[in-house]
């Protein structure tokens, strides 16, 4: 077929026409090919970030142990939805399947934000959320784990962060999906830098969320180092961002309803 | 297999070998090396991307415009990266993770670019198919030598099982951090470079310019 004589012609090959037909035909040829790669393919991708999800929330719940199953590890985990305006759980969505990004486009599922009440910078916040929570056997929370998210540099840093019984020390923090400059913002993926923030205090005496993230090393000699994290160096804007959306969600706009009823809650005992 | 075909196969392994010769696609070569694993996924999607690539190009050259011949190559060539990255998300989980953009960058890669432009639009599909793969396999070769330096001697480990015992853990062998970095890979690059040409002397470049014997002034009063 490429060798017949009118497409070998030079003049054929100049002419406008052919010029649009050629690249109309390879961009319909490639965009098939591309779509239906990434919808074929999709099913299996997003078990796949599932299992990493599941595996990211037992791991900062501190349940990981090297020769366990995580799903079935993550059974142990209850999940429900919070509304974050009041802070109550509802029953009418189903957290498993829950997708903060599509949640955070739907009109009936989130609410705009007001650019100087947007410090993560997600423009639509989720009216509702989901929260995971490690009981004991009495079934009084051990381990509080909260989704959050927020603009870093280049991408929206998904992850979570997990709270002790007392609500104030930090269990850890991870992110599973970010787009962060490989070397500089994305070392939030440091496994040594990821151990700094075990034991730190999310919250002043006021109740407040406080976690800085500063440059240089925070050591004991720091003032106020139970709030403070090293920054990632080389990633300022990486950092702020990290500090702006766990602020944010550990705040009045995000689950600061939620985190006020656990603390009711465990004080009535 | 045909004399040509074995010279248009493993000419670029050694003898045209993209990354030691024509010194392309090092961008990729450093990012992805610090461990072995990467770079035999790095490896095997250059390579499938690139022969590929050629192919389809080579099947359809007598039908591009030349005046758009080059955004043509470009539509074809990301398309199949596109693919394999959305095949690796799907198979190849965490090693998709590792390598995050560094897939999608294989469009921008200069091997699969100079592959299309200089080979595959002047010859049949399958000689394009085997340019393609040779050059992937010129890659990889110096990809998987350059990794297997870096982690075996950056980390004590090949393909995360322990080589020498690091004296972090109570082995012996401190680790070289250098290796670890990106430089270390233009530096090992540069070795390769020096052998090889040691080795086979034409691919020695004429030097540009010539520096002139320093002579003594010639008279003094």
């Amino acid at each position: 077929m490429a060798e017949s004589g009118s497409s070998r012609k030079p003049r054929s090959s100049h002419s406008n026409a052919k010029t649009l037909l050629v690249a109309f035909a390879v961009c319909l040829v490639c965009s098939l090919l591309v779509a239906s790669a990434a919808v074929l393919l999709r099913p299996i991708q997003q078990a796949n970030q599932h299992i990493e999800r599941q595996r990211i929330i037992v791991g900062i719940a501190g349940l990981m142990k090297p020769d366990l199953n995580v799903a079935r590890t993550y059974r142990q985990i209850d999940v429900a939805m919070i509304e974050l305006s009041s802070g109550r759980v509802v029953d009418t969505l189903d957290p498993e399947n829950f997708d903060i990004a599509k949640a955070a486009k739907d009109e009936h599922l989130s609410e705009p934000l007001p650019r100087s009440a947007d410090p993560a910078q997600i423009r639509r916040k989720p009216r509702y959320l989901p929260a995971y929570r490690v009981n004991d056997d009495s079934g009084r929370l051990k381990t509080l784990i909260l989704p959050v998210y927020g603009y870093g540099l280049w991408s929206t840093l998904y992850g979570y962060i997990a709270l002790r019984e007392d609500l104030r020390t930090i269990q850890g923090v991870r992110f599973y999906q970010h787009a962060e400059t490989p070397g500089l913002g994305g070392e939030v993926d440091d496994p040594r830098w990821l151990d700094l923030w075990e034991g730190k205090i999310a919250f002043d005496d006021n109740g407040d969320p406080r976690i800085e993230l500063v440059k240089g090393t925070v050591t004991s000699a720091t003032p106020d180092n139970q709030h403070k994290v090293d920054g990632l160096s080389g990633a300022t804007l990486t950092s702020r961002g990290v500090t702006q959306l766990l602020n944010f969600w550990l705040g009045r706009e995000g689950f600061g309803p939620y985190l006020t009823r656990l603390r009711e809650e465990r004080e009535r005992g | 297999m045909t004399d040509s075909v074995r010279k248009i196969l493993f000419s670029p392994v050694v003898d045209n070998n993209p990354i030691i010769l024509q010194v392309l696609g090092i961008c990729s070569a450093l990012a992805v090396t610090t461990q072995l694993s990467t770079a035999i996924t790095m490896s095997i999607a250059l390579t499938l991307v690139v022969a590929c690539s050629s192919s389809v190009i080579s099947l359809i050259r007598h039908h591009i415009p030349a005046n758009i011949r080059i955004i043509v190559q470009m539509t074809v060539i990301a398309s199949l990266v596109i693919v394999v990255d959305q095949f690796l998300r799907a198979f190849a989980y965490e090693i998709s993770k590792e390598l995050s953009v560094f897939v999608g960058l294989i469009i921008t890669n200069c091997i699969v670019m100079g592959r299309a432009e200089a080979f595959a639009m002047k010859n049949p599909p399958w000689p394009s198919f085997l340019d393609g793969l040779g050059n992937g396999l010129g890659f990889s070769a110096i990809l998987l030598t350059v990794g297997t330096i870096r982690e075996l001697f950056g980390s004590g480990t090949l393909l995360d099982y322990t080589i020498f015992p690091l004296a972090r853990d109570g082995g012996w062998y401190v680790p070289n951090g250098l290796l670890l970095l990106p430089p270390s890979a233009f530096f090992l690059i540069g070795l390769i470079i020096w052998v090889v040409r040691s080795w086979k002397k034409a691919q020695v470049e004429q030097a540009e310019f010539r520096i002139k014997e320093m002579r003594r002034p010639t008279e003094t009063t």
